[in-house]
């Protein structure tokens, strides 16, 4: 029997063109552009300066507080400034340009492809590691994992959930992933469990990957306490709290936190960071990207380092498409167009898209017949449609009544209502003043 | 680079379905109950049907156009199904002025004078058809014989609804009413009415396509039809020879036709499913107090109309099941 969430949930065309690509290495390249602040929290801070020669996996920008983490140099070769530049986001970021020059790495680092499965660090030198690699949650959100394998006082970590879901279409980076580095990752779990001191962790699996499905359910017999969950296709499975409760049942408190259920969620691509900082000593400076869309000549998934631009992701594909009209940093549900081929790939980057000029513009507004579909198809229980007024109106009490706080953004309403509305373009802007009044209320 | 990317805010799909494609999946689920009044009436089915279709949408477009100066929106379907369910409102003989006085109630003062699609409390169709009944109870409550009674007068012919009125109001047992028909043939639709109404059998057909292509849901019409069937049961198990048979209630009058086609419109009903069950609990309570107990021998679009007012109190009261506990 397949599990799945409880609430809502859509199931767009699933379009997955790269799932059967090899992961390939891109090619160096002559110039990257490392922002400094590529997780949630505070930025890094530079301890580079012009002029300086920087290897393959020197920390470039230091970690500034609990809730952060460093960056190190996915090149070697010299910075030429450290300046700002448009990341995913479309606003300037601070960041660290480098030229590269050549391909050294810190002698520290194990280049070898030799699987390392004993595990010599105890859990807080795991945690410490994990840190210093600079590894966040790679799924998208870009949260810091260290801060995540230490729960608050009084809360106790009982299961450790790995999301190998991948419930955005057209995006197979993570899929890919697990099957061509599975034992990479069961280790990498292992040495998660090892930090939280679990005894239990489940992979969750979409059953549109059967092989991956096969492979690790297969393989994880090998490595004590992990399991494997398939799960009926249906977005957002991936979001955190629609994977808890797909695989355990439960449901994580408005407001609160997975740890409050007594789970952790990981991401199968961090779970292979992990393995790579402790096992390897390679710290987080390359990452999986899906490059993908309907016009691409070659849908590929690429090793990149971070800090190449999106153009040459694309070059490598196949190039730029005559009629390409949006291209996005992500998924198609909550990936971020971006409006320039220079925003650098950063650690939370899973794929681009690009979308040909015919569906990236929306159809015209149409008002609100009250189909209540996307009520029904919220996966939080929320009601769009009130919540868009609420946000358009300005009635910010009411809205912050309506639980508007409790939207993960998953885009769901927005999909499906057949009336074109935009729905969560007004529960985000509702979001962020409720998210305002809220913090301002605490001081 | 000199090409210009488009950038807006996630999702960056679309399902693609549209205002326009739900109204059109309407008009299909209600093709079967039209071909029925077309058989069993003739010509002056199609009459009655064209006429109300094309004032409605006629209507729509001159007040948009002229009186509230804003672009027509009839292309979205929705005047073409109000147009179709006035139709199924009326009976097939009645005069042409007054169905255009019907498609102007119902547009003009059940849907346009809130502003129109989606704003709307009432549903459009039933405030037209109410407006006719109480303006024109004459026209509205003579119903034409069907092909199948052969030698009656072609007007006139008594509905079954209005047989166990005249029943209970005089006290005569249902036993010796006289030409009730069979419950099979009221299911089929042997008996006359308005235009849409008669057949409850292709009725549930059209329902259950919209289920299948998730138009509406089951709680509206399944509350509605139980509640119907749990009351009358209840006045039948105490007096079986004055109160008839639950099942002849579910079959007659435009009960099926509120349940499936009327009480479900989008605009006018309930967002959430408990909500849904609430609204045609009210709804099917109201039609039986009436058709037992009211003037009227059918109550059904009353009931409607009434609980369509209590939508925005039960909206802001149930609300759906919250993601980690309400």
């Amino acid at each position: 029997m397949l599990k799945t969430f409880k609430i809502g949930g859509v199931h767009p065309p699933e379009n997955k063109l790269s799932s059967d690509k090899t992961i390939e290495a891109l090619p160096l390249p002559k110039t990257v552009f490392i922002p400094v602040a590529q997780h949630i929290g505070a930025p890094s801070a530079p301890v580079v300066k012009k002029g300086d020669t920087v290897k393959v996996g020197q920390v470039i920008a230091q970690s500034s507080s609990f809730v952060s983490t460093n960056i190190h140099s996915s090149v070697s070769g010299k910075v030429t400034k450290v300046d700002f530049s448009a990341d995913s986001s479309g606003y300037p970021k601070q960041g660290i340009f480098i030229a590269v020059d050549g391909d050294e790495w810190l002698d520290e680092i194990d280049r070898s492809e030799d699987l390392v499965k004993e595990i010599s660090l105890d859990g807080p030198e795991i945690v410490k590691k994990i840190q210093e690699a600079g590894i966040v949650g790679l799924g998208g959100a870009t949260f810091p994992t260290h801060v995540k394998l230490v729960p608050p006082k009084g809360m106790k970590a009982e299961v450790l959930l790995i999301n190998g879901v991948e419930c955005e279409p057209y995006l197979t980076s993570d899929h890919r992933l697990m099957l061509e580095k599975a034992d990479e990752i069961l280790v990498g779990i292992q040495l998660l469990m090892k930090a939280m001191n679990v005894e239990k962790a489940v992979i969750g699996i979409e059953n549109n990957k059967p092989d991956a499905i096969k492979l690790l359910g297969e393989k994880c017999k090998n490595y004590k306490g992990i399991g494997i969950q398939a799960l009926k296709v249906q977005y957002p499975q991936g979001g955190e709290k629609q994977l808890i409760n797909a695989v355990t049942g439960k449901e994580v408190p408005s407001g609160g936190l997975p740890i409050a259920v007594g789970a952790v969620v990981s991401n199968v691509g961090t779970a292979f960071a992990v393995y790579e900082a402790i096992q390897k000593n390679k710290p987080l400076f390359e990452r999986v990207v899906t490059v993908t869309g309907k016009g691409v000549e070659k849908p590929s998934n690429f090793m990149v380092r971070i800090g190449t631009a999106t153009s040459e992701l694309i070059e490598a594909a196949g190039g730029l498409p005559e009629n390409t009209g949006k291209i996005i940093s992500g998924g198609p549900m909550m990936g971020r167009a971006i409006a320039s081929l220079d925003v650098p790939v950063t650690k939370g980057t899973s794929g681009l898209l690009l979308m040909p000029a015919e569906e990236s513009k929306r159809e015209e507004i149409q008002p609100c017949i009250r189909c209540s579909r996307c009520t029904s198809v919220c996966p939080m229980g929320l009601e769009p449609y009130l919540l868009m007024t609420l946000g358009e109106k300005q009635i910010f009490d009411r809205a912050e009544s309506e639980r508007i706080m409790d939207c993960i953004e998953c885009g769901s309403c927005s999909y499906t209502c057949p009336s074109n509305r935009p729905l969560l373009d007004y529960i985000r802007f509702g979001k962020g003043k409720v998210g305002a009044i809220m913090r301002s209320r605490k001081k | 680079m000199s090409k210009l990317l488009t950038v807006s805010p996630s999702p960056h799909v679309h399902s693609n379905d549209s205002t326009q494609k739900i109204m059109l999946r309407v008009v299909y689920a209600m093709i079967p109950a039209m071909a029925w009044g077309i058989y069993l009436f003739g010509f002056d089915a199609i009459r009655v049907g064209l006429i109300s279709t094309i004032s409605c949408v006629g209507i729509e477009y001159l007040i948009q156009k002229y009186v509230m100066k804003v672009k027509p929106s009839i292309t979205d379907g929705s005047a073409l199904i109000t147009g179709i369910l006035l139709a199924f409102n009326v009976p097939a003989n009645i005069p042409w002025w007054i169905i255009v006085i019907g498609a102007i109630a119902a547009m003009g003062i059940g849907k346009l004078s809130f502003g129109g699609l989606g704003a709307n409390i009432f549903n459009p169709a039933l405030v037209g058809r109410v407006f006719l009944l109480i303006s024109f109870p004459v026209q509205m409550t003579s119903w034409p014989s069907t092909r199948m009674m052969d030698g009656v007068d072609a007007v006139s012919a008594a509905t079954p609804l209005g047989l166990i009125k005249e029943g209970i109001k005089n006290g005569i047992p249902v036993a010796q009413l006289e030409g009730l028909p069979k419950l099979s043939e009221m299911a089929i639709g042997f008996n006359s009415g308005s235009l849409g109404e008669v057949s409850a059998l292709l009725l549930v057909i059209g329902g259950l396509y919209m289920l299948w292509k998730k138009v509406i849901t089951w709680q509206t019409p399944v509350s509605i039809l139980l509640t119907v069937v749990l009351v009358s049961g209840i006045f039948w198990v105490i007096d079986p020879e004055l109160y008839v048979n639950p099942f002849i209630h579910l079959f007659t009058g435009g009960l099926m036709l509120g349940a499936v086609f009327m009480a479900t419109d989008m605009v006018s009903s309930p967002m959430t499913g408990k909500g849904q069950l609430i609204y045609g609990f009210g709804i099917g309570l109201i039609t039986i107090a009436i058709r037992m107990f009211g003037a009227y021998p059918e109550g059904i679009s009353f009931a409607i109309l009434i609980m369509n007012a209590f939508v925005p109190l039960i909206n802001m009261y149930v609300k759906p099941k919250r993601f980690g506990g309400n």
